[in-house]
């Protein structure tokens, strides 16, 4: 059977890396037919073309789907369904917010931020903010996964594959966009970077986040922040790194100011390399820090962006 | 208008949970369980709006073991005005799963017909982020997902969303599904008078047979097993030493 990759696209640009994560995670289950859903979604599926491993792409671009509202989006994928003994995603917002729906429009179970792929029934997913990694065997006819793109390599590029148009299907209206209001950054994107720096409460304030940002920028890191940074208004939400934020699993991990606590560690404890700073040396932080350093982040921090 | 909160029951958030050696599962027997927190946001949210005169009635849902009546009975401190109570399973370790949940809500929305239901956005148990926008899908309802803010205008809400690159606004028709992020609002704390009182506020019991839902799983739980533990790390005595670890380490 074959497997349907929705792909990630913003404002009618591939995230190319979430993408490639999830065809990668998909390949093991069948031939993998990559559908891009936009206003704009025609360069996207372009791009998507030329992923490794994809046999066939379906471009949906109608302004049906501008934003990617959920009822409009869940109702054309569960109109392509058919065909596909597996729906899948790369487990972002937009697919958190959109495939739970399709599942149930489907009378089945969704399986979200799967790890790992056992068989084409069997999956692992981690639960209890990754405090347990459970393996569960699905018995839904059709399995419907978002997958943690921090767990799985990119798939890599080639010829481009043939693209096929696909109409629209019925949209409910029963929503509209109104405004975006994006975060501008010029540094790398969180969940794709290969060193991502942090700042959590011990930061201190917004003007404070100015020497976790020049450390960052000094490694060409992305920046996270803690959820206490980020409820304290030191750094905007979607930095935030934890079970409710975003999980990542760069190869460099520096946590500055940050305790450690559950819901935090869930977010970043895969990271090849973890470093810590921080003046408290009982703070669990320490407890997964590859390299920790009893310090504080006021004096270390600048110190360790010079010395680089 | 009436507003229905789902409310769940989960291992407190600050608990380490210890998997089983067996494989069969977490410990949860003499574990501290509470409201999940995500959950506290959509009672606080739903009680203010009746505090702002747009809704008349707040009814809070769970679906579980017998002793999530606890839960409901925070709740119902809150704020909240009635309970419903759905016993579903004998042992705390079963998990009904987020499909059967959301047709046990639909079975319930169908009947109190309220104009809004407020989720969390997700159990910090099962982290699955998935009954809202299934109870929709059940409903044939509008969602909005991770909401930061809501406002409502007549028969359509206004929800600002926390996505991946920063906030989006849509607006969604009533009735819908709204489930909440953590930056909504700050949940009270019930005072020990309204606790009293909560005790004599109406509290419903039945079973999803009352509703004919089945809730066998349709996952099968092979084994649940320990994340693989870190190697310990060093605690290095400066900058300096850290610096050449990392570059030792070829990390920068």
């Amino acid at each position: 059977m074959a497997v349907l990759v929705v792909a990630e696209i913003t404002d009618g640009a591939l995230s190319m890396d979430a993408t490639a994560k999830a065809v990668t995670a998909a390949r093991p289950l069948g031939d993998v037919t990559v559908l891009c859903i936009g206003s704009l979604a025609r360069a996207a599926a372009g791009e998507a073309a030329t992923i490794s491993g994809v046999a066939r792409v379906l471009c949906a671009e109608n302004a049906l789907y501008g934003h990617r509202l959920a009822e409009p989006v869940a109702a054309l994928i569960v109109s392509l369904a058919g065909e596909y003994a597996h729906i899948v995603a790369p487990a972002t917002t937009d697919a958190k917010n959109i495939l739970p729906r399709v599942a149930a429009l489907l009378d089945v179970m969704v399986l979200t931020d799967v790890t790992a792929v056992v068989d084409a029934d069997t999956f692992v997913r981690p639960v209890y903010a990754g405090n347990a990694m459970q393996t569960v065997r699905s018995k839904d006819e059709k399995k419907v996964i978002t997958f943690r793109t921090s767990t799985f390599e990119a798939a890599g590029t080639g010829d481009p594959v043939t693209i096929d148009d696909v109409a629209a299907a019925d949209a409910p209206g029963l929503s509209e966009w109104l405004e975006d209001r994006v975060a501008e950054s010029d540094r790398p994107e969180l969940t794709s970077a290969k060193i991502v720096v942090s700042g959590g409460r011990g930061v201190g304030s917004e003007e404070n986040f100015a020497i976790i940002e020049a450390l960052a920028d000094k490694l060409g890191a992305a920046v996270g922040a803690s959820r206490a940074a980020v409820d304290s208004g030191f750094a905007p939400n979607d930095w935030q790194v934890g079970q409710t934020g975003k999980v990542v699993a760069p190869d460099l991990y520096v946590a500055c100011g940050i305790s450690g606590a559950i819901q935090h560690l869930a977010g970043m404890k895969d990271s090849k390399i973890i470093v810590a700073i921080n003046k408290d040396e009982e703070a669990p932080i320490f407890q997964v820090a590859d390299y920790g350093l009893v310090a504080d982040l006021f004096q270390a921090v600048p110190e360790l962006t010079e010395k680089l | 208008m009436k507003v229905l909160v789902p409310v769940k029951r989960v291992i407190d958030y600050n608990v380490k949970v210890r998997v089983k050696a067996d494989g069969s599962g977490v410990d949860l027997a003499n574990v501290k369980m509470s409201m999940n927190p995500f959950d506290e946001i959509s009672v606080e949210q739903a009680i203010r709006l009746k505090e702002a005169g747009q809704v008349d009635e707040v009814v809070v849902v769970s679906i579980g073991v017998k002793q999530s009546q606890e839960t409901l009975r925070t709740a119902l401190a809150m704020g909240a005005d009635r309970a419903i109570l759905v016993v579903a399973a004998d042992d705390v370790h079963n998990d009904i799963e987020p499909l059967a949940v959301a047709k046990i809500l639909k079975a319930i929305v169908d009947e109190e017909q309220p104009g809004l239901v407020l989720c969390g956005k997700q159990a910090i148990d099962n982290d699955m982020n998935a009954t809202g926008q299934m109870l929709a899908a059940l409903m044939g309802w509008s969602q909005a997902t991770f909401a930061s803010d809501l406002e409502i205008v007549g028969d359509k809400a206004k929800v600002t969303r926390e996505v991946d690159g920063g906030l989006q606004t849509i607006e969604v028709s009533m009735p819908t599904v709204v489930t909440v992020d953590l930056r909504l609002n700050e949940p009270r704390y019930a005072s020990l008078p309204n606790i009293m009182k909560a005790k004599k506020k109406p509290l419903d019991e039945k079973t999803p047979a009352d509703y004919g839902v089945d809730v066998a799983n349709r996952l099968e739980i092979v084994k649940t097993a320990e994340p693989e533990a870190r190697k310990a790390g060093i605690m290095v005595e400066s900058v300096d030493e850290l610096v050449s670890k990392l570059k030792e380490a070829g990390a920068v």
